[in-house]
């Protein structure tokens, strides 16, 4: 009995000792810190997957409150964070294009063919090892799911053997584009709504028998485009995400559907009657003249020929032109 | 046995981390760049040397004299948790230079097994106070030594051409274990 308590003096007694040591140090060697650098902290989203290039979210944090980084220094979280942490740094946050992570591939299992039943690992990087994986083209997403497993957000998932990324989930960290071995996946602008959906670069006849949505390389999208956006290199189209303005025009004229997007949320020119003044400038501008009327009259939009490509709302001086 | 043998075996012959296998952790995580195992090496330094002489008073002054040897281990992670504890606040207010340059490898120290281990051992080997000391800076030199060596190898190494398989950790691995066998080269100086 007599052992037990002084073991368990001792001990406590050592620990009471060291407890109170620390205690009185925290407050004699108490240093402030800035408190703008809590501030951010809270504001950044504590992931600490190291896409900013600072050791962390307390790294950034730190950078941020020294102004060697700037408040929309974090590319994953929010432009509502970038704000916020603006407005503690007491500067207007610029907040940047927001991106996210796409895999431009739409060869899903009913699309391609199987070159040879693959039983390895179920690992992009291996299984691209052997004669570029079991898939019929060469270029697309394999489908085992190595970009899955590396997304720290839950943010992409396999649907019918082709990687697909949530959008509202990816922050566009970039881990999946580094990882694939195929290179499929790309980082694109958030509102951006046409893809090309193919990174094939062989010439139109292979890529058929191997995909069925496949880009062959045909340039009708490079001629139906009005706004030079969308070029054929190296036998794939690729899109000029500046230049594009989601007509959709290639979307509807590519044969085998390899551009994507919803041709539902295409829109339409409307011009508001009474605020239109009959200048002209909109009919001057419209790449497909779908809009006519005579100087200082009303002009009307003939809705077959409209692309909905905007310039006319744009170029607008009255702001009488309303897309929907 | 005098100080300079215990002083050279302690770096060389007995290496804590290429002989006696201790503070594994940290010699593979913080080994990548010269700059950050030479911040690793010189936290290690400071708190080894300092647990040292004060886990030694402990056992002398408590332990032993009310006959709880067997409590030996639980005291001694209290002592070097509290120390490092203490010497994190005390650098942060005194040294923010030392304090930013140790960085996170001071409270990683905590939990480094070669610290405890180096406070067993001068237990074990009854040791005076100048002689723990003496040990202690020894050993810890020699761990600075081995990590220093190691990243040195290690920047290298990413710019060698290494089989893909082997690349990251497996080399590094096996480059520990090179050096390993290197250092069991001094297990035969007598001084």
């Amino acid at each position: 009995m007599n052992n037990i308590l002084i073991a368990v003096l001792a001990l406590g007694g050592l620990g009471l000792l060291f407890g109170i040591v620390l205690a009185i140090a925290s407050k004699k060697f108490h240093v402030d810190v800035d408190p703008k650098i809590v501030q951010i902290r809270e504001n950044l989203p504590g992931a600490n997957c190291g896409a900013c290039g600072y050791p962390g979210c307390d790294g950034l944090a730190k950078a941020i409150a020294q102004g060697k980084a700037p408040a929309n220094g974090c590319p994953v979280s929010s432009s509502e964070a970038a704000l916020k942490i603006g407005k503690i740094m007491g500067v207007e946050a610029t907040v940047g294009d927001k991106k996210v992570a796409r895999v431009l591939c739409k060869g899903c299992k009913t699309n391609t063919i199987e070159k040879y039943k693959y039983e390895g690992i179920t690992d992009c990087k291996a299984a691209s090892m052997i004669s570029g994986g079991s898939k019929s083209c060469d270029y697309g997403c394999l489908g085992y799911g190595t970009c899955v497993d590396v997304c720290p957000f839950g943010a992409i998932s396999l649907v019918d053997g082709v990687a697909v990324i949530d959008k509202e989930k990816c922050t566009a960290c970039g881990k999946c584009v580094d990882v694939c071995p195929k290179g499929v996946i790309e980082l694109v602008p958030y509102d951006q709504e046409v893809f090309v959906d193919c990174k094939n670069q062989d010439f139109g006849k292979s890529v058929k028998v191997d995909c069925k949505v496949g880009c062959i390389g045909c340039k009708l999208c490079e001629k139906s485009c009005p706004f030079d956006a969308i070029k054929v290199e190296n036998n794939v189209a690729k899109i000029d995400y500046d230049k594009c303005k989601e007509c959709m025009e290639c979307v509807i004229k590519c044969p085998t559907k390899a551009i994507t997007a919803d041709l539902d949320k295409r829109k339409k020119a409307f011009i508001d009657e009474d605020k239109c003044i009959g200048c002209t400038i909109c009919a001057k501008n419209c790449p497909k003249d779908a809009i006519e009327g005579e100087l200082k009259k009303v002009h009307k939009v003939d809705q077959d020929k409209c692309i909905g490509c905007g310039i006319c709302a744009e170029k607008c001086p009255k702001d009488a032109i309303e897309m929907k | 046995m005098n100080l300079f043998s215990i002083f050279v075996g302690a770096i060389l012959v007995n290496n804590f981390v290429l002989a006696k296998f201790l503070g594994i952790c940290p010699f593979l995580g913080v080994s990548k760049k010269v700059e950050t195992a030479l911040g690793m090496g010189i936290a290690v330094t400071f708190v080894m040397t300092l647990s040292s002489i004060i886990t030694y008073l402990v056992q002398i002054a408590i332990l032993n004299r009310f006959g709880l040897e067997y409590l030996q281990t639980i005291a001694f992670i209290l002592v070097i948790a509290a120390l490092v504890q203490f010497v994190e606040m005390f650098l942060k207010k005194s040294s923010p230079g030392l304090y930013e340059a140790l960085g996170v490898y001071l409270p990683l120290i905590t939990t480094n097994c070669a610290v405890l281990g180096l406070a067993i051992l001068n237990i074990q080997s009854e040791y005076n106070l100048i002689q723990t000391i003496v040990n202690s800076l020894g050993a810890a030199l020699g761990f600075t030594l081995a990590i220093v060596l190691f990243a040195g190898i290690r920047e290298r190494l990413d710019l060698a051409d290494v089989p893909e398989s082997l690349k990251g950790f497996p080399i590094a691995l096996i480059t520990a274990g090179l050096m390993s066998i290197a250092f069991m080269g001094f297990a035969g100086l007598s001084i």
